[in-house]
């Protein structure tokens, strides 16, 4: 029950921080979104595809743009937050209290959760709304677990990354150097059709274009969520496990600085 | 859990080394329950490591410790409920209300303090609804203090709880402080001013290069080291050189100890004095006076300026550390401008060993 209270607090309150940090709220809530137009409006909304299973541009946008969103919320705000504390002795002194490490990350996954849910649903809505992407009935059990599987390995990730971010002012320039390229190969920004076969190699190696398939799966016309994208959770879970596992033997608590 | 009762904190023989640096070189030290006591020292000497040791943030490298009973190596959440800690510049959010961060602590604790009771403790009942951005240092300290007291402890740290303040918010701490004496709470607190040790503590020990050289009452320590009185004047009324033999040989006595402490702000400041006027260290006012008048009358000088000043605290403090403390303090640092950095370099070699 206490443990309960206290996920819920650590929570609530890294959602309280988030909101109050309009960085953070940009890059997480507004920039996908703003993407999404953009995209859409730079390339048309038309049919595309081979004959009789044309599908429109948006239903390879939108995946991409969710994925987008996700990274943001779990990956770049865990790095960001956790180091910020770290660095202004909060963790530290955190480890003084009762409260147990793995309540403060769950509360803090938690909120990444949330916000994730929260772009989902924005992400999904404007798609469905605007152009014409529809999800999938069959397809909803396979996105669900995209969502939290991503999150999780994705929050992981960013526990890892702090371990190499030396200061506040570092974590967002380290963060953004992990994904900004990785996302030019992995049909977020940018749909890879006949590419160099080495740029789609690089983006099979990484876990976002596995996490835009995946979600991508789940707004196929043709597919109706069947067969569940499960080489891609494949990869995303390696990932995840190897973040993990990073985080665990070098995250500290005591600044740098 | 033998002795709880008496003593909160009992510590014989620790030692702390990081590679080649001993920080901490056989500590001895124990604290009554209730008591509030003082950990004084310059920087560098150890104060923070040995404090971060009882916290159970560090471990040692041997040594006896026990806190509240326990040993804090081996910590439990249970031990945890019981002690609070303020650590050096540990920095909250600044988009938090004062009011927000407490209730955000309060979660970590079973049975916490309501929040607006913890901000009225430290005085910060008004500020409840300021991000803690816009309040002042004296202000952020309290809040730090508030926070170590949210889960009702038995036992609290505060290390150099106003380093780097101004005068008005070291005041304002100092109240704060103050007023834990009537929660009945356990105090140990480290600082490198002797005056906030003397205002605030029952009980003064002093660490110089990783040990305790002196444990007691402020009048106590100045009785250990027994420091000489200091007789000055202007060298415009009387010369220097026209004193006897036996009063030149206590200027000597007296420049002495300002070139141990060279390099301090003190230090510059008493050499600088003894220029315009000299000062004799004696334990022997009334002799020294009568002598140094004769020679007055002797060259028909008034002596307007006749000075006597008895032994300061800080003069007891700078000679319990500085007698072996000369060849460490090398890098430091006036305390005042420059400590800061001076610590923060100590915390950095610290942490890069961990």
């Amino acid at each position: 029950m206490t443990r309960l209270r206290q996920l819920r607090s650590e929570a609530r309150f890294s959602l309280l921080g988030f909101r109050r940090s309009p960085a953070a709220t940009f890059f997480t809530l507004v920039l996908p979104l703003v993407f999404l137009v953009i995209f859409t409006s730079i390339f048309g909304n038309s049919m595309v595809g081979p004959p009789g299973s044309e599908v429109r541009v948006a239903t390879m946008y939108v995946p991409g743009i969710l994925a987008l969103a996700l990274i943001s919320a779990t990956f770049m705000n865990q790095a960001i937050f956790v180091v910020v504390k770290r660095e202004n002795g909060l963790l530290k002194a955190m480890r003084a209290t009762p409260l147990p490490p793995w309540v403060y990350v769950g509360g803090s996954v938690g909120s990444s959760l949330v916000l994730t849910a929260l772009m989902t649903v924005l992400v999904v809505g404007l798609g469905r709304l605007v152009y014409g992407v529809e999800i999938q009935t069959g397809a909803v059990p396979s996105l669900l677990i995209t969502l939290a599987l991503g999150t999780a390995a994705f929050s992981a990730l960013g526990l890892a990354v702090t371990c190499v971010c030396p200061s506040e002012q570092a974590a967002p320039a380290i963060t953004n150097m992990c994904v900004l390229p990785v996302y030019f190969v992995s049909d977020v920004f940018i749909i890879l059709e006949d590419t160099p076969s080495w740029m789609s190699l690089v983006g099979d190696i990484f876990p976002i274009k596995h996490l835009a398939h995946a979600l991508g799966h789940t707004f196929d016309p043709f597919a109706d969520g069947l067969p569940m994208p499960a080489g891609n959770w494949l990869v995303i879970a390696a990932w995840g496990t190897f973040g993990a596992l990073v985080a665990v033997r070098w995250f500290r608590w005591t600044p740098r600085n | 859990m033998n002795g709880e009762a008496h003593l909160a904190i009992e510590v014989t023989g620790l030692h702390k080394r990081y590679g080649d640096l001993e920080a901490v070189t056989g500590v001895d030290l124990s604290v009554a329950t209730g008591e509030v006591v003082a950990f004084l020292g310059p920087n560098g000497a150890g104060k923070t490591t040995t404090v971060e040791i009882l916290e159970g943030l560090r471990t040692r490298t041997s040594g006896d410790v026990r806190v509240l009973g326990v040993d804090p190596a081996e910590a439990t959440a249970d031990w945890r409920e019981r002690i609070g800690v303020v650590l050096q510049g540990a920095k909250h959010e600044g988009d938090f209300t004062a009011a927000e961060i407490v209730t955000m602590w309060s979660a970590y604790y079973r049975s916490p303090r309501p929040t607006p009771e913890v901000l009225d403790l430290v005085g910060l009942g008004e500020a409840a609804g300021t991000r803690t951005r816009r309040l002042s240092g004296g202000q952020q300290q309290r809040l730090a203090v508030a926070l170590a007291l949210v889960g009702d402890p038995a036992l609290v740290f505060l290390d150099e709880p106003t380093t780097g303040f101004d005068p008005a918010a070291r005041r304002e701490a100092w109240q704060t402080i103050d007023g834990l004496r009537s929660l009945g709470v356990t105090v140990l607190l480290t600082t490198h001013y002797m005056d906030e040790a003397d205002h605030l503590a029952d009980r003064i020990a002093v660490i110089s290069r990783g040990r305790i050289v002196a444990d007691g009452t402020a009048p106590e320590l100045a009785a250990q080291v027994a420091m000489p009185s200091r007789i000055s004047w202007d060298a415009a009324e009387l010369s220097p050189v026209a004193l006897s033999d036996r009063l030149r040989d206590l200027l000597r006595a007296q420049a002495a100890p300002s070139q141990a402490a060279a390099g301090t702000a003190a230090a510059e400041r008493q050499t600088g004095q003894q220029a315009a006027r000299p000062a004799l260290a004696t334990h022997d006012v009334g002799a020294a006076v009568r002598e140094l008048l004769a020679a007055a009358d002797a060259a028909g000088a008034r002596l307007d300026s006749l000075a006597v000043q008895p032994p300061t605290l800080e003069d007891s403090y700078l000679a319990l550390t500085d007698s072996d403390a000369v060849a460490q303090d090398a890098d430091a640092a006036p305390p005042a401008a420059d400590g800061r950095r001076g610590r923060t370099d100590g915390r950095k070699r610290r942490s890069s060993r961990q």
